[in-house]
């Protein structure tokens, strides 16, 4: 679950009645890798700015912090946060799965994308059978070598950033099938960052790991690269 | 049931002759072994004359080490599920089966999946290639020389196989063991 508490900067209530603002650090100097999100986000906390019109909402003194549920009529349409952890949070929410439903485990990928055992609380329920237009590819099946061919051809065109799930037995392993047919295991093709056991495994458990990709998008350094190439260019 | 066939296997009596080298009746199913000549004029007199407008399969067997040795299996029915027939042909290594497609269309993909499993080709067929593998894979891998784990083949731009790993791992499991964590498969330490 995404909490703002964990995010927001609390020193920083910064109110703005037209919304989109950029904020400039102590030295004036406009924020690095600021793009046209719609809330504002910087890299280092701003100065607290109190407006005229409004009581302020928090109130913090540098010994106690304030912490509070976001409220978007007290605080605006703006919070602040980093940027790595806005990205991987719009990107965790909103995985697009790429079902490759290959045998039995597709059918508890249906199940779990049914009403029941909803993935669309997660925002995973577009399943986008366009490797171009997807996220995630959760691998639910037997992996035959004929169809190895075609589910590597399909990895290679989806975009990055993407995450490959290995559902059920015989997508992380082959499964009970030691035969000259059967791929031992999507990971000799592709990078696999989730295996999910199971012969089928349950909708729970394909959604516990869904929920550890999720994890996993978190702790990413999601704007690593382009920090890179900037410091590239400016150093 | 079987006083339906009683007509039928005197026909095929009367229209094969030296053809039928022996039959077999086990628990109302009839089998009739034929000469891989006399299978092409067995077969479509079963579906003109006797009936049999299904074909329910075609199969094969490796008799490895006989000579003739292959065997091809074709299974016959009628619409109404009243009569089964049961066809057996012997057929060496280098001989072609003639195709049974003319009479049946089922027999399409079934004579592709027995040239694919097994390699024994079939004469007349229009486009006899591997339904099962892929087109280029060398091996058949039903014959009974070829191992369940498979051989190592590579074509680089359209596919590739592995030889898997049977009983030695990697991933055992230890039964016996106290509780069910410790019994779960673990990846053995592969030499």
């Amino acid at each position: 679950m995404f909490d703002l508490r964990d995010h927001v900067i609390p020193q920083a209530a910064h109110f703005h009645p037209q919304g989109l603002r950029f904020c400039s650090d102590q030295a004036g100097r406009p924020p690095p890798l600021v793009k046209s999100f719609t809330i504002a986000l910087s890299e280092a906390p701003c100065g607290t700015i109190v407006p005229a019109n409004r009581v302020p909402a928090m109130e913090s003194t540098a010994i106690t912090p304030v912490h509070a549920a976001y409220d978007s009529k007290i605080e605006g349409n703006i919070i602040f946060t980093r940027v790595d952890a806005a990205i991987n949070w719009m990107r965790k929410n909103s995985l697009w799965p790429m079902p490759m439903g290959l045998a039995c485990c597709a059918i508890e990928l249906m199940a779990t994308a049914s009403s029941r055992f909803d993935i669309s609380r997660f925002g995973m329920e577009v399943m986008r059978f366009s490797p171009r237009q997807a996220d995630v590819m959760i691998v639910a099946g037997t992996v035959t070598y004929k169809m190895a061919l075609a589910v590597k051809r399909v990895w290679d065109q989806m975009p990055e950033p993407k995450w490959c799930i290995a559902m059920g037995a015989c997508a992380s392993s082959g499964g009970m099938y030691r035969s000259y047919a059967v791929l031992q295991g999507i990971d000799q093709l592709i990078p696999v960052d989730v295996y999910i056991s199971g012969c089928p495994p349950r909708p729970e458990a394909l959604i516990e790991g869904l929920m550890k990709l999720q994890e996993k998008i978190d702790a990413e350094h999601s704007t690593g690269e382009q920090k890179r190439t900037f410091f590239e260019e400016n150093a | 049931m079987s006083a339906v066939l009683e007509n039928d296997l005197p026909a095929l009596r009367e229209t094969l002759g030296t053809g039928i080298l022996s039959e077999n009746e086990f628990r109302g199913e009839n089998t009739l072994n034929v000469s891989l000549e006399a299978l092409p004029k067995a077969l479509a007199f079963c579906k003109e004359k006797l009936n049999y407008e299904l074909l329910l399969d075609i199969s094969s067997l490796d008799h490895f080490g006989e000579d003739p040795r292959f065997e091809m299996v074709y299974e016959l029915a009628s619409l109404d599920d009243t009569r089964h027939l049961r066809l057996k042909a012997k057929v060496s290594e280098d001989e072609s089966v003639p195709t049974a497609i003319h009479l049946w269309k089922a027999a399409d993909w079934h004579e592709r999946e027995v040239w694919d499993m097994m390699g024994i080709p079939f004469s007349g067929h229009p486009d006899l290639r591997r339904i099962l593998m892929w087109e280029g894979y060398p091996y058949f891998p039903l014959r009974k020389d070829f191992p369940l784990a498979g051989r190592p083949t590579d074509m680089p731009d359209v596919a590739f196989s592995g030889v898997a790993p049977l009983e030695g791992g990697p991933f055992v499991t230890a039964p016996g063991r106290e509780g069910g964590a410790k019994r779960e498969p673990r990846a053995r330490h592969q030499e």
